[in-house]
């Protein structure tokens, strides 16, 4: 069974029509899946058929627990948004709700390889120059 | 995205309860920065990363 809304699904295929660039999500699941797993895949699934530019590849946190090193996912549902390379971005539990939104911004910005900052933004974040590791705590609205 | 140096999790906090445990998260949005440093509530872009700057002694 779907998770989106007909009328959601035509509103992203909209947003995602400026995607220029292929961008790859990356999913973390296992085996036998937990029920937020199986609805975030439900819903990645539904989400990557809306271009052409996206893909999406589900691993098994366990079996291919390597692969899930190198991406940093230490737990699970994980979503891991890659464009011609990895920029760090994750997703941990079901994007729905608020999160939703900012999933699909995020696909947005990397579709464009833009993050769509302000130059003063950027020439401060050019300033970061050590590892920095964000998690960002929210709850579902 | 923006800078190469920064990873950036978001994480539905009912469904993993140890780390809003392990943050003391009392209100969302929580962003944590490299574990140690934390700022609560939204947060305009620029005042982001002047935390961050701030956070690795900048």
């Amino acid at each position: 069974m779907g998770v989106l809304k007909e009328k959601d699904k035509n509103k992203v295929k909209e947003l995602f029509k400026d995607i220029d660039h292929d961008v790859t999500i990356v999913m973390f699941t296992q085996e036998i899946e937990c029920p937020h797993c199986e609805m975030t895949r439900t819903m990645l699934e539904e989400v990557s058929g809306l271009s052409e530019k996206l893909s999406l590849e589900v691993h098994d946190f366990v079996a291919d627990k390597d692969l899930a090193e190198k991406y940093g996912v230490d737990k699970i549902p994980a979503t891991v948004l890659v464009g011609e390379k990895d920029y760090g971005i994750r997703f941990f539990g079901v994007p729905a709700g608020y999160e939703f939104t900012v999933l699909i911004e995020e696909i947005r910005e990397v579709g464009k390889r833009d993050p769509g900052l302000k130059d003063k933004v950027m020439s401060e974040l050019a300033k970061v120059d050590q590892p920095v590791h964000l998690q960002v705590l929210i709850s579902p609205t | 995205m923006a800078s190469d140096q920064i990873s950036a999790d978001m994480v539905e906090g009912s469904e993993f309860p140890f780390l809003v445990t392990r943050y003391n998260v009392q209100g969302v949005p929580h962003t944590v920065i490299n574990e140690e440093h934390s700022v609560v509530g939204p947060q305009k872009e620029i005042d982001l990363v002047k935390a961050v700057l701030k956070a690795i002694g900048k």
